[in-house]
């Protein structure tokens, strides 16, 4: 232990201060810290939409919002959320940042797509926050068709556009990254020493390649729709509505893979790493990423149980749909059995992670409740549903990419923030965010459906405590990114492996890394999450 | 900064981010095919629609496939073949370092890549002037009297089958998406071209042109999977 060692001057962040340094970049890692940058933004707008509309939502009068404003920032925050904020968040920032990093090379196989991927995500927002400036958008984040084709009278081409084109972003960065797995490791850096982390990048990254291209289509078609009227999906001229949904969830549904594998990733690295032990049924956690990414293309006909879909055809996406639960629950049980006997340390990352243990269980369980079509039938757009997938994408998502946040914080930066404030933070938002959707889950049981601005009064006191909980969500939050942001101000270096982790960044490569991250040849000995090497515990 | 230059085996054209030349040519290879399998992804959500309402409108399939001109389409068919053999060409000729021949036979690819566009845009044109292009100028009555132009005396329609727009709005999405990614091609001919002219490749290091060779042949597999689809059956 060495803490008292001076940050090394020499690194990735000081290379060059210009922003024209930072805008030509094609560092890996500075591309990471520009996608954390933009992503935040987008984070805080979707957020601050969701704060104005659950407002709207304590009493059940219209109060703060018309139902066309209403009807616009759920849409708003739905986008924002799903396509420029949970898509991209651990991949773009974090894997961007930390795949060379683990498996030992000097950058992405192609740096210079790799910054083109950040620009088409600007250019793709660019355009969704345009639609929100020039009036927004009313559809919901889903575009289902004929509404968005035909009848609504907001701007479905531009936000459809900047979705379309944000897809390219995550289909290149997927691109990169599996060749960057596949070509890029460094001797001895076997797939079954690789850290799980980059097992979910490579799982999450097949998913990326394969589906998102449908739904870039498929926006595209309802984009010509709205400006040629060629009318693929109009009724009125024989087009089927239905096909729309199907071709939407191709995408969406394994979409929700994208968004929840790379998390599956950060928990089994900080897990491993806060209970000093190797994650357990390694090979079983790595594979059921992969098991997860090829299943979850199969059930997407789940989202549309109460469609004219065939009885027959929802049967076997029902049966699918719990077969998604078995490699799920393996994870879940090896996460679990990995802590057993484990000396486990509740730092911030750590509370994030178990945090999200519990609610990702919760959100997939409900999922299995939802899976049931005659459950499904009940609970069908109702706020069941929208407790269900908040459970997963925040719950789970969320907290993951918080966790990975505050753990290669100071790998990423050089510092190490206020720990007390940020494990302060990390409960805070863990019980802001139960009270905010726990009792949606109440609500949309008792059958009070989603999406409307003004609703029956017995549901008053479930919303009046999810606006609550989402206040308090929102003030940790705060504590969060006050404590994390601080910390780049303090004077301290937080020394090369602060947490004592296995993984070449944390052992290879000084915090913050230097531009080409390793200064001597990287050669890989030891099996993954060996927390019985002593080279770990000695710093540089 | 110092990063292994060293190495004397250190070629030019060998970016500093890989280990070697090998590294460097499976990872650009690996990456060509993960794009073409996002590609064909792309164009399937095409196909599926298409199928989809194939099935739904038998009548109209038909009915739209016998009002296109199939020597058009089957000259089409033969132009783009022809322009794939002589991208092979111009591949071959590239790892013999052929510099002339390389950019002749990118010409050649070119050329034909333009009498393709020729003759699609007399096919855009004839659905134009007949009013038959959905939500721009569509027309029942010209396009009904269009369509039984091209039927037999004794197969004549009265009116026309139920989702005719769609076979066309699909037609043009289809082939219309196939059209910009030849122009994208003839964009990245002329910068390959550009550096092939330069000098900038030799009988081991001629990337651009064999990965655009494949880029060439993927969009002329996807031509000749929507020539029978919409032309033939």
């Amino acid at each position: 232990m060495n803490d008292s060692a001076e940050q090394p001057t020499y690194n990735y962040l000081t290379a060059g201060d210009t922003v024209k340094s930072w805008l030509l970049t094609v560092d890996h890692k500075r591309i990471g810290v520009l996608y954390l940058i933009a992503m935040t933004c987008f984070f805080l707008v979707g957020g601050t939409a969701a704060g104005l509309f659950r407002l709207e939502l304590a009493t059940h009068n219209p109060d703060v919002l018309s139902n066309d404003t209403y009807n616009k920032l759920f849409t708003m925050h739905g986008i924002i959320m799903v396509f420029f904020f949970l898509i991209p968040a651990v991949p773009g920032v974090l894997g961007n940042f930390l795949v060379p990093l683990m498996i030992g090379a000097k950058d992405v196989a192609f740096p210079r797509l790799n910054l083109a991927s950040w620009y088409i995500y600007m250019l793709g927002g660019s355009f969704t926050l345009l639609a929100v400036l020039l009036g927004g958008i009313d559809t919901g984040w889903t575009f289902y068709t004929p509404y968005s084709s035909v009848y609504a009278d907001s701007n479905v081409i531009l936000a459809g556009t900047g979705v379309f084109i944000t897809g390219f972003s995550s289909i290149l960065t997927g691109l990169n990254f599996i060749v960057t797995i596949h070509k890029m490791r460094a001797p001895g850096m076997t797939w079954m020493r690789l850290p799980l982390f980059i097992w979910a990048q490579y799982a999450t990254s097949i998913i990326n390649i394969l589906g998102t291209p449908v739904i870039a289509i498929t926006l595209l078609l309802v984009v010509f729709e709205r400006a040629f009227g060629f009318g693929i999906f109009d009724p009125a001229r024989g087009g089927d509505p239905v096909l729309y949904q199907h071709l939407f969830w191709f995408y969406s549904h394994p979409a929700v893979y994208i968004m929840i594998l790379p998390g599956f990733g950060v928990v089994s690295e900080v897990l491993a790493c806060c209970s000093r032990k190797r994650i357990y049924g390694y090979e079983f956690v790595a594979f059921s990423s992969l098991a997860i990414a090829a299943i979850g293309f199969f059930v997407w006909g789940h989202h549309m149980f109460t469609s004219s879909q065939s009885e027959y055809a929802a049967l076997i996406f029902s049966v699918l749909t719990y077969l998604v639960g078995i490699p799920t629950a393996i994870k879940i049980f090896n996460w679990t059995a990995t802590l057993y006997k484990g000396s486990i340390e509740l730092s911030a990352p750590m509370i994030y992670t178990l945090g999200f243990i519990g609610l990702f269980l919760v959100g997939g369980l409900t999922g299995l409740f939802l899976a049931t079509m005659a459950v499904n039938v009940h609970l069908h757009d109702t706020y069941f549903v929208v407790a269900h997938f908040h459970y997963v994408m925040v719950g789970g998502m969320m907290m993951a990419w918080l966790a990975g946040l505050h753990f290669w914080w100071p790998k990423m930066f050089g510092k190490m923030y206020n720990e007390f404030w940020a494990r302060i933070g990390a409960v805070v938002i863990f019980f802001g965010f139960n009270f905010t959707f726990f009792p949606q889950f109440i609500a949309g049981y008792m059958g009070m459906p989603r999406r409307y601005h003004v609703y029956a009064p017995e549901y008053q006191p479930f919303q009046m405590l999810s606006t609550t909980g989402a206040f308090f969500m929102g003030i940790g939050l705060l504590i969060c990114m006050v404590t994390l942001i601080s910390s780049l101000f303090k004077k301290g270096y937080c020394g090369r492996n602060p947490f004592k982790a296995t993984g070449l960044e944390w052992n290879q490569a000084a915090s913050p890394p230097n531009t080409h991250n390793f200064t001597a040849p990287v050669v890989v000995d030891v099996e993954a999450y060996d927390y019985t090497d002593e080279r770990i515990y000695q710093d540089a | 900064m110092s990063h292994a230059s060293s190495d004397t085996e250190h070629k030019p054209y060998q970016q500093h981010h890989f280990e070697s030349m090998q590294q460097q040519t499976q990872a650009t290879l690996l990456g060509i095919w993960l794009f073409m399998a996002q590609e064909i992804l792309f164009f399937g959500g095409m196909f599926a629609a298409y199928t989809v309402y194939r099935i739904l409108y038998p009548q109209a399939w038909a009915m739209g496939a016998a009002s296109q001109n199939v020597w058009l389409g089957m000259t089409n068919t033969i132009v783009l073949i022809g322009s794939s053999v002589s991208i092979v060409m111009a591949v071959h000729e590239a790892r013999h370092n052929q510099k002339m021949k390389v950019l002749k036979w990118f010409a050649i690819t070119l050329l034909l890549g333009s009498v393709f566009f020729g003759i699609k845009s007399i096919e855009y044109g004839g659905k134009w002037d007949h009013q038959m292009v959905p939500g721009l100028n569509w027309n029942d009555h010209h396009a009904l009297e269009t369509i039984n132009h091209h039927l037999a005396e004794d197969a004549q329609i009265a009116e026309l089958p139920k989702g005719i727009q769609l076979y066309y709005s699909l037609y043009f999405a289809m082939t219309g998406m196939h059209a910009l990614h030849m122009v994208i091609g003839f964009g990245l001919a002329f910068w390959i071209m550009g550096k092939t002219a330069k000098g900038c490749f030799n009988e081991e290091y001629y990337p651009h042109i064999e990965y655009f060779g494949l880029y060439w042949h993927f969009v002329d597999v996807v031509w000749i999977f929507l020539f029978p689809l919409l032309y033939l059956i």
